[in-house]
């Protein structure tokens, strides 16, 4: 919603509701697009099956990784997003949306590390694994509550 | 009832005839008052044969302008049972000191305090601010209907199914005693085991889906319908507040939807995502309530920044001042809204730094908010000012809100708030926002655009005698309150042992007393303006000399709003066509496409009653056949292929030459 893109917006949605820009695609966007699909789904599917790096934690971030891409290559090939379609409203709306959800993804996780810390009771059931698989670095924020989540109340 | 239990609870679920409160006095009571004014009004409807036209051109009509009407007609009713709650809690403390126990029992005081909080924010302030939305903006924007104008129609059904099932509540079973946002584990399944958090849910859940569509409708509506020429900078500011407003709708409820289904989990299946065990957080819960819940208070309020923006342009004969700083603020009081929400629960047990960064982001975003307000108070600068009632508003307005900005900054302190939360200080900091802006700009709102909803002003005496007994009631109902706070007094208490307290909220009830004459001036307002409807007759279409383009057309408009789509060179379009002669078109006229009524919009809503209903009380055969209905009747819908019409040339040259001729009277 910035002041740069507004004119370019209202341009783009003008009353000629049948002209696209953009358009729905061709059949050689949806076969990239569904070959792209295919091997960043089976690779993952390979890393899993073949146990290729015996570390299930670089395993899972790995496969994530791969998941974020696979999202990108549908909303670019199957929902045709770019910066141009409807004049430039839907990678607004899409930034917005990933603003929002950055932010209630990490806000919450930030302040529930922080709850837990300071609230839950020791022995609680949550900590056990994160606490015993390895001591949990010190979160970027030197702040005073957000102290590694070792058992820091028991008296 | 049936010699099987197994059979009758087959049949019936968890309802029994127990359900009814015939052992409640007070319920008994308004049961008869409310089933003898329903009495009333259905033989009033048959008597004049209104069933007809209202069916026709009301419950199935597809009109932006009847189903904006007709959100506000729901939410100025639903208004009258928020405000009898908080009657009930007035007079309860302020009679209920030591020995004397008052006349309401805990479990009843607490139902009342979450039905208040809960219809007052989702059955009154949403569709006042839908309502006013869906009327004003299609016609602002010069617009023959919103995007989706069956969408809307259902919207509109969905929000009385949520209504209709917090009423239902009132009569057969309870309602939750949890707190407007029924925080576990109270509302957990072990703590509260009856039906009261289970139609909280519901009708909540019913409400959101017509909340939600109808923010898609309208940012759809703003984004691809304007007129030729209005670019995103020349749009009025209501619009402008109006797409934030919905923008934030779509990008918020979908969060109250899960969370709310997840509690629902808990509840019906035994999950623990919210208790404390099996590695659930109720603090969890409330976490994600308020990522919902901060968005929400400016969806309401930003609407209403809106309608002030328009009506101090207008009453002061002048351009808005800073435009384009308040089209910033509201975008910039956008982002930030969803940056604060932590502010709700300081004392939740966050560490120091999460709390200082949620209180620093708390008060950085009143810095939009104070921009707005300065930039009223340069438009009224050296104006020609008309004290009318929608401008008296505003300036009340402007006083309340900012003294409620103020606390509000001062809540934001997180060693302030751990003083003051949970204290009636909050209860008056909220009150004073969501009262002085967001009910004092619909109330503003109401009485600018009435005229062209139904073509006559509204009686200036009785709209200054509502204004003024409803700003001297906020004050006398809540300044105590703020008193009291700062001694430290909590909230949702059903009793008090100190009697030194008890003055303070002896004044406080003779402030909702003095509220309750405004309300009652405000009804007098609607009664009295009808019956000298033709003093107060607006011909022109533009009774206020009025800067944006709902005013370019007649007063009702006609169902195409405009013969011919105008063309807009300026943010105020309409001030602009006149400035530079505008000469209305009397020939010319052509068919004009239009959509059709249908009545799929109730059928869904019904049937959505029903489906609540039945989930509330168990009984399954009956929710799952209601849901099959809903299916299919939304599915048989989409084969409805007689959805538009032409209205012909004719008929809009009948139409457009009677007000021609209307004009032409006058002078």
């Amino acid at each position: 919603m910035s002041a740069a893109t507004e004119d370019a917006h209202v341009r783009g949605s003008g009353h000629e509701v049948h002209e696209m820009p953009g358009g729905h695609g061709s059949f050689r966007g949806y076969m990239t697009g569904f070959v792209l699909s295919v091997v960043l789904t089976a690779i993952p599917f390979w890393l899993v099956m073949a146990d290729v790096l015996g570390n299930p934690r670089l395993t899972g971030i790995i496969v994530m990784g791969f998941a974020v891409v696979q999202i990108v290559v549908h909303m670019v090939y199957f929902l045709h997003m770019n910066t141009k379609s409807e004049g430039g409203w839907t990678i607004l709306a899409l930034i917005f949306t990933l603003t929002l959800v950055l932010i209630t993804l990490v806000g919450s996780v930030w302040v529930m590390y922080h709850l837990d810390t300071n609230m839950m009771p020791p022995d609680h059931g949550m900590h056990m694994p994160a606490a015993t698989s390895e001591p949990a670095p010190a979160s970027g924020s030197a702040a005073p509550g957000a102290a590694p989540m070792q058992h820091q109340h028991q008296h | 009832m049936f010699s099987n239990p197994d059979l009758q609870k087959l049949l019936f679920g968890r309802l029994t005839l127990d359900a009814v409160p015939l052992h409640e006095p007070i319920l008994l009571v308004t049961f008869a008052m409310v089933a003898l004014g329903g009495l009333v009004v259905l033989g009033g409807l048959t008597y004049f044969r209104l069933w007809g036209p209202l069916w026709r051109d009301w419950f199935t009509s597809v009109d932006h302008k009847k189903i904006g009407i007709m959100y506000i007609v729901l939410a100025l009713v639903m208004l009258l049972r928020g405000f009898a709650d908080a009657l009930m809690m007035r007079a309860q403390q302020a009679m209920a000191f030591g020995d004397v126990e008052g006349y309401l029992p805990p479990h009843h005081y607490d139902q009342i305090f979450t039905a208040h909080g809960v219809i007052m924010i989702f059955f009154v302030a949403m569709p006042l601010v839908t309502g006013l939305m869906n009327f004003v903006v299609p016609l602002q924007i010069g617009a023959r209907d919103v995007a989706f104008p069956f969408l809307n129609n259902f919207s509109f059904w969905m929000t009385v199914a949520g209504a209709v099932t917090v009423m239902a509540s009132l009569f057969v079973g309870e309602f939750a005693r949890t707190g407007w946002l029924a925080y576990p584990p109270l509302s957990g399944p072990a703590m509260s085991p009856g039906v009261g958090v289970d139609y909280y849910i519901w009708a909540l859940q019913i409400a959101g889906i017509g909340t939600l569509l109808s923010g898609i409708n309208l940012i759809a509506t703003i984004v691809k319908m304007r007129a030729p020429g209005m670019t995103m900078m020349k749009m009025p500011i209501f619009t402008w507040t109006a797409l934030c407003t919905n923008i934030l709708i779509v990008a918020a409820f979908p969060i109250l939807t899960a969370v709310l289904a997840m509690l629902s989990l808990d509840r019906y299946v035994g999950t623990h995502f919210f208790s404390n065990d099996l590695g659930g957080n109720p603090m969890m819960y409330v976490n994600l309530i308020w990522i919902w819940g901060h968005p929400e208070v400016y969806i309401l309020i930003l609407p209403a920044f809106g309608v002030f923006s328009e009506i101090t342009a207008t009453f002061s004969r002048k351009r808005l001042f800073g435009y384009a700083s308040m089209v910033y603020a509201t975008v910039v009081i956008t982002i930030l809204s969803y940056l604060v929400w932590l502010h709700h629960f300081f004392t939740m047990g966050s560490g120091a730094s999460v709390n200082s960064f949620f209180g620093i982001t708390t008060m950085i975003i009143s810095i939009p908010t104070g921009a707005k307000i300065f930039n009223w108070l340069f438009t009224m600068y050296k104006g020609r000012i008309d004290f009318d009632v929608p401008m008296l508003w505003t300036v009340g307005f402007m006083v309340t809100f900012t003294v409620g900005g103020m606390t509000g900054v001062l809540l934001a302190v997180p060693p302030a708030d751990f003083v003051l939360h949970n204290s009636l200080f909050l209860i008056a900091h909220f009150h004073n926002v969501i009262i002085g802006g967001v009910l004092f700009g619909m109330l503003a709102g109401i009485t600018y655009w009435f005229p062209k909803a139904f073509g006559y002003k509204l009686d200036p005496f009785w709209g200054k005698t509502s204004f003024w007994f409803w700003l001297v009631g906020f004050w006398v109902a809540f300044a105590p309150l703020y008193v009291l706070g700062l001694m430290g007094v909590t909230r949702r208490v059903q009793h008090f042992d100190d009697p030194s307290l008890q003055i303070w909220f002896v004044i406080a009830a003779f402030g909702a007393f003095l509220i309750l004459l405004g309300i009652a001036s405000f009804a007098v307002t609607l009664v009295v303006s009808f019956l000298k409807r033709e003093q107060l007759r607006d011909v022109t279409g533009d009774p206020w000399n009025g800067r944006t383009l709902e005013w370019a057309t007649s007063s009702p408009p006609p169902d195409y709003n405009f013969a011919f789509t105008p063309v807009v060179h300026d943010h105020d379009a309409w001030w602009d066509m006149k400035k530079r002669g505008y000469v209305r078109p009397v020939s010319g006229f052509q068919k004009i496409h239009m959509p059709r009524s249908t009545a799929a919009g109730l059928i869904l809503g019904v049937l959505s009653i029903v489906f609540s209903f039945a989930m509330i009380w168990y009984i399954w055969w009956l929710a799952a056949l209601s849901f099959l209905a809903l299916t299919v009747v939304t599915i048989g819908h989409t084969f409805n292929y007689a959805r538009d019409f032409y209205i012909p040339a004719d008929e809009v040259v009948r139409t457009e030459n009677a007000r021609t001729a209307l004009l032409a009277e006058r002078v």
